[in-house]
């Protein structure tokens, strides 16, 4: 299988900050990767990099072959990059239905006047989208009880779930999720991690990560890309990026990683 | 308690009126706004159109401000460039009014279009002020460009005629106004269940994850200012056709603010609360005067003063116990009874 996402020396720096120093990281089309790091690493702003939101100085992102590091954000929602928020991005003053709607949005069809005048496409293009929201997303995740709720009630784990349930509303080629299951519980953790790997399996979505829980990282994740102040030091397959010395030092410290100690960074950085 | 309300199809869940009895009580009001002006007086009559053409307008900028989040204090500029442009195109091209009013609203989204423009990159009160800005100069341009606007006496037009009948009373110009204000409202209200409306919605939310998902800012916001300014031109170009004459006093800034007031009282971000905000703004001070006649002759000298008072203190008071508008509080009526002999 080819790279459906290629970064190449990414640069990014705000001021004197480098918050990205020729970053390159490949991910394989169908897989799950996971960018890990020290909080401040530069996680996120990889992220919003590839998403459109920052604007790199020097570097390409290539996604399926062609050179996307210049494309507003709503362009590259339409070639299939979806993603989801770290601190939730969804909008309070809709429904979780109307929520998960928005995320069709760039593949729908219908004009200004065709929707003021609800005229027959446009009724049958909303009547699709419901029929197919419902029985592909909102059953999937197991929502169905909320639908009807504005999103400004719900508690924290169901709206991640919602704000999933958005991006695969976008039929993404590449999820980018941003801290998936940060701030859950063991049970609302390990249901994120099955709707995920179910994803990734049953839908052919490829997912790029970014996630503090090392368990979840480490057991659903095909290959973890390791960022520290910016730099990537370490890329592999989960049991050899734990291995790796550089790691252990970024995560604790250059003494636990000479004496040998505390093999594998657990959860999360410092701080 | 409201039961036995199943769906079968999610069309039925996603219709306007989903229950038989809405349908029903939304045909009984629309005999009613057939029958009013039989059973009403001129005055009666009068308001009625009144509130009519700020049921429009107010519309119109509950889907800028309210929906898009984008505040607009021009509105009542927009309102102007409609009713001079009907003005215009009745007197000097002799266009009948069919033909007058769909074009003053598109001349006036045009003019909304290009006052959009800088909302691509203020927000807030600075969008507050740009649009004060567009406020001021085209009330410059009311007053100066006689050779169209007729500078500070304005311009008078013929009535409005439909196949040699004139509507020019009150009664006529009723039947005239509801017939435009109905389908422009359920035009707003088909809006807000489509992809369109959704994207409106999202930018007043959260314009930034509205761009991830796909959404074109630009194109939003200027597609909702260009919008919003149709409805104001339509209501100009109506009030234009009700006074029969246009002036530049007409279309003030104290108008943009009455509208403002007239969404945020009814409720931002719903067609209701549109509807309900511009009929409380013109219904209470005429109610308020009526109070103040039926005091007698002595009392209107010594009341007058406090009905502007008591007027703020209404809206004051709306917006402290109901921050969401009138509609919220038709919302909850509308609850509760289908919740009876539950609570919520």
């Amino acid at each position: 299988m080819g790279k459906i996402l290629e970064i190449e020396n990414l640069s990014l720096a705000f001021g004197g900050v480098h918050a990205l120093d020729e970053v390159s990281l490949a991910v394989e089309e169908g897989s799950i990767t996971a960018v890990i790091g020290p909080n401040g690493a530069g996680k996120t702003s990889l992220f919003n990099s590839v998403s459109g939101f920052y604007k790199p100085q020097a570097g390409r992102i290539v996604f399926e072959g062609s050179d996307i590091t210049r494309l507003k954000p709503p362009r590259r929602a339409a070639l299939g990059l979806a993603r989801t928020f770290q601190n939730i991005a969804l909008f309070q003053g809709m429904t979780v239905l109307d929520n998960i709607k928005l995320g069709r949005h760039v593949h729908m069809k219908t004009g200004l006047l065709a929707a003021g005048f609800y005229l027959g496409p446009a009724q049958r293009e909303e009547m699709a989208l419901r029929a197919e929201i419902e029985r592909d997303i909102i059953d999937f995740l197991e929502i169905d009880h909320i639908r009807n709720l504005p999103v400004a009630v719900l508690p924290y784990g169901l709206r991640k779930r919602v704000e999933l349930a958005r991006a695969l509303a976008m039929r993404p080629k590449l999820l980018l999720l941003d801290e998936p299951v940060a701030g859950m519980n063991r049970e609302e953790t390990e249901d994120m991690a099955r709707f995920v790997l179910d994803i990734q399996q049953e839908r052919g979505a490829t997912i790029l990560l970014v996630e503090h829980d090392m368990d979840v990282v480490m057991d659903i994740c095909d290959h973890v890309a390791v960022l520290n102040f910016g730099r990537v030091i370490a890329a592999g397959p989960p049991d050899a990026v734990r291995e790796n010395p550089a790691v252990i030092e970024a995560y604790l410290g250059v003494e636990a990683a000479h004496t040998g100690e505390a093999a594998s960074p657990r959860h999360g950085g410092p701080g | 308690m409201s039961i036995g309300n199943f769906k079968e199809r999610y069309q039925s869940d996603e219709a306007i009126w989903r229950t038989p009895a809405s349908r029903v009580w939304f045909g009984v009001l629309l005999l009613a706004l057939a029958a009013f002006p039989f059973i009403g007086n001129s005055y009666h009559l009068f308001i009625a159109c009144l509130i009519g053409i700020n049921v429009i307008s107010a519309t119109g900028i509950n889907i800028l401000t309210g929906y898009t989040g984008l505040i607009s204090l021009g509105h009542a500029a927009f309102m102007g460039v409609g009713a001079y442009s009907v003005a215009y195109l009745s007197n000097h091209l002799g266009l009948p009014f069919y033909v007058c009013l769909p074009l003053g609203g598109l001349l006036a989204a045009a003019v909304g279009l290009v006052v959009g423009i800088p909302s691509l990159r203020i927000k807030g009160l600075y969008l507050a002020l740009a649009t004060i800005a567009a406020q001021f100069i085209l009330g410059f341009v009311f007053n100066e460009w006689e050779s169209v606007t007729g500078g500070g006496r304005g311009v008078s037009l013929a009535p409005a005629e439909i196949a040699g009948l004139k509507l020019s009373t009150e009664f006529e110009l009723y039947y005239l106004i509801v017939a435009i204000m109905i389908p422009m409202l359920l035009f707003a209200r088909n809006l807000f269940r489509t992809r369109i409306g959704r994207a409106f919605i999202a930018v007043r939310d959260r314009d930034i994850s509205a761009e991830v998902m796909g959404i074109n800012l630009l194109h939003y916001k200027l597609m909702s200012f260009a919008l919003s300014s149709f409805y104001a031109g339509v209501a100009g170009g109506l009030m234009a056709y009700f006074f029969k004459v246009v002036t530049p006093e007409q279309f003030s800034f104290g108008l943009s603010i009455f509208f403002l007031a007239a969404v945020v009282v009814g409720g931002m971000g719903t067609i209701l609360g549109g509807i309900v905000g511009a009929i409380f703004m013109t219904l209470v001070p005429e109610v308020l005067d009526a109070i103040i006649h039926a005091f007698g002759p002595g009392a209107i000298a010594l009341l007058s003063p406090a009905r502007e008072i008591v007027f703020g203190l209404l809206i004051v008071g709306f917006l402290i116990f109901e921050p969401r508008g009138l509609a919220e509080i038709w919302r909850r009526i509308k609850r509760a009874y289908e919740l009876w002999p539950f609570r919520n």
